[in-house]
């Protein structure tokens, strides 16, 4: 606990919050009963889903043909949906990993939320390449297992390969990070709790007690698995973009790839972070732990990736034309200006125009405005890998077999289905976890909370005032 | 659990306060048996004399194991077992082994940190360690001390030492 507090920085707490008020308000909606709103929401999201489960099993019934794939396009919404939701995912990863080795205290207060979040959107992820092997019930094949097939190893030469090693240790560390987080915040609703709900979190919390050595290997442990994470974040998007940048594809076989994929990835993860969160802290009543401040930071960051996304954009242009290479430059230009125009220029527009507004700091601090923007940028970031993935493809070598692609109404369905999947697991988290780490935001409380700063503010300008007095009585 | 101990402690309100009383403590030379928290009190660990955790140095070993595993895997694998030819590369084509061995050595990294500090911290699915106070998880600081072999002066001296201390509850209990 930090005796000196910075009077620049802004608070991140409002409201004059006690340690007992923070326990409080942030344990409450796994206390009470849900609102009908929570109810009609769950509803809508089991239904969504339930669309989605239909739309999955006829397409394994029948197979990959419900899918409007084609020879050219072997790639179309599958990969895109899988792309944008991995991307989605990182940025739980990032606000709780690399704020964390930065020590930015925003972070505590929507870390868990978004922690949840990156897991939710890997599990939607992983389910569109699972489903693109055609034969699921085969899907251990790309384990390398001894089989009995000679044993006949996979290719770890593979960017796919990799692909699979990256995405499941990406997801099994984001559960490991996440859940040591709730532990010691699982304990504090078991010790408030009575009954059944006492049983449930008493298995939950792992007998946490608190101890002093505990919290000292717990904040060991998270540091440690912080700095793990944060180049694992950045690995699983670059190797997301290998699946491109390695083939010999014109438009994909680019080196910018990996740094363009993750400030994508960051860039989306954040629009949805905000999405979700103001409307978590609207209807959670948890103004006071978001506040403006967080939303500020929040568009910051959306500011900066996508202003690097912008600039990737150019490059990649710019390099093609300066490459002076054909195949390239044709592959530039149908992305453009060619059949898929319309997808370009909403990615274009969503991701590099849009976000350009952030620089006005009034629009930074407007809800309804970034909440907005934040719908508008996950629109550009799918736009951003269908125009990638379809729009090369559609134009490939030879003329005679170029073609359209319009996704089937399964692959709409299965899209839309991971909405309900999403929704639900998240609307499912906010009623039995703390969305908010409490423990987290109690450490920053002294330095954090507005009565501090304001305090601290106060103080400082009384003893400035002090001294000057004193500097004209000399 | 079987061994039962009886527990004198005092509960504080705030971590300044805590801090100076485990420094009180120390300084008289009262033994504490252990400091309970609601979140990680920076300096406790300093004050209390804590050694650092060893569990990054444990991390470091379970990531070596990661990347010598997936390494030595692979390599095996593409000279030894089952030799081919992926687009005209040598069989032992270590640049693209990097990503899988950068992988395993976080998995096995962060999945043997997490494993050990639930062990050696006596924590995990199914355990249920009783715990002092319910509102050492919400607001409240503890100081514990263990009344077995110890006098009725020196239980005296650790109830006078919290009322100096400034401590707001202070409680005995079985554990």
């Amino acid at each position: 606990m930090g005796s000196v507090i910075a009077p620049v920085r802004d608070h991140l707490i409002e409201g004059s919050k006690t340690y007992h008020d923070i326990t409080e308000d942030i344990c409450r909606p796994t206390e009470t009963m849900p609102k009908t709103m929570w109810l009609v929401a769950l509803l809508l999201s089991v239904t969504v889903l339930t669309v989605g489960i239909i739309a999955i099993l006829y397409t394994i019934w029948v197979g990959i043909g419900t899918w409007n794939l084609n020879r050219t396009i072997g790639w179309g919404w599958d990969i895109t949906n899988f792309v944008w939701w991995i991307g989605i995912g990182h940025a739980g990863t990032l606000i709780s990993a690399i704020l964390l080795l930065f020590r930015q205290k925003w972070r505590t207060g929507v870390n868990r939320a978004a922690e949840a979040m990156t897991i939710f959107a890997v599990m939607c992820a992983g389910l569109f390449p699972l489903i693109h092997m055609g034969r699921i019930w085969l899907g251990f094949f790309i384990f390398p297992y001894p089989n009995t097939r000679g044993p006949l190893w996979v290719n770890f030469n593979s960017p796919l390969l990799w692909d699979v090693f990256a995405i499941s240790t990406y997801l099994t560390v984001s559960l490991l990070f996440w859940y040591t987080g709730l532990v010691p915040d699982f304990a504090t609703i078991r010790d408030r709790s009575k009954g059944i709900r006492k049983t449930i979190y008493n298995f939950l919390s792992f007998g946490w007690t608190g101890s002093a050595k505990h919290w000292q290997r717990w904040e060991a442990l998270s540091l440690i698995l912080a700095g793990l994470a944060t180049p694992l974040v950045l690995s699983v998007h670059t190797i997301v973009s290998f699946d491109f940048a390695t083939s010999v594809i014109p438009g994909w076989h680019t080196t910018i790839f990996p740094p363009y994929f993750v400030a994508g990835a960051v860039f989306s993860g954040f629009a949805m972070v905000l999405t979700l969160m103001l409307i978590v802290r609207k209807v959670l009543n948890l103004e006071d732990y978001i506040t403006l401040n967080h939303v500020e930071s929040m568009n910051k960051i959306i500011v900066l990736t996508g202003s690097i996304v912008g600039v990737a954009y150019l490059t990649e242009l710019f390099i093609s034309w300066y490459s002076g290479y054909v195949y390239e430059q044709s592959a530039f230009y149908n992305r453009a200006v060619g059949i898929y125009w319309w997808s370009y220029f909403g990615m274009m527009f969503c991701n590099v125009i849009s976000p350009q507004m952030f620089w006005s700091k009034k629009l930074r601090r407007n809800v309804t405005f970034t909440f907005f923007m934040s719908i508008i940028i996950n629109i550009g970031m799918w736009f951003e890998r269908f125009v990638i993935i379809a729009t090369t493809l559609a134009r490939d070598y030879l003329p005679s077999s170029w073609s359209y692609y319009v996704p089937s109404l399964t692959e709409i369905g299965i899209y839309v289905g991971t909405f309900g999947l999403f929704f639900t697991l998240f609307l499912l988290f906010t009623r039995v976890a703390p969305v908010i780490a409490i423990a987290e935001v109690k450490a920053i409380l002294k330095t954090s909370g507005d009565q501090y700063i304001k305090a601290n503010a106060e103080n400082i300008a009384a003893k400035a005032k002090a001294e000057a007095v004193e500097e004209t009585a000399h | 659990m079987s061994d039962t101990k009886e527990v004198l402690f005092g509960l504080y309100d705030d971590e300044q306060d805590l801090l100076k009383a485990v420094e009180a403590a120390n300084n008289k030379g009262l033994d504490i048996m252990d400091v309970y928290t609601p979140f990680p009190v920076h300096g406790l660990d300093h004050v209390m004399g804590l050694s650092e955790s060893r569990l990054h140095q444990a991390g470091f070993v379970y990531g070596m194991l990661g990347t010598l595993t997936a390494f030595g895997f692979m390599t095996w694998v593409f000279t030894r077992d089952w030799p081919i030819i992926f687009g005209g590369k040598p069989y032992f084509s270590a640049p693209s082994f990097i990503p899988i061995t950068f992988e395993l050595t976080v998995l096995f990294a962060a999945i043997g940190m997490v494993v050990t500090f639930y062990v050696v911290s006596g924590l995990g699915p199914g355990i249920t360690n009783r715990y002092l106070h319910p509102r050492i998880t919400d607001d409240k600081f503890c100081v514990a001390f263990e009344t077995a072999g110890k006098s009725d002066d020196e239980l005296t001296g650790i109830r006078n030492f919290f009322g100096t201390t400034g401590a707001s509850e202070v409680h005995q209990k079985e554990v």
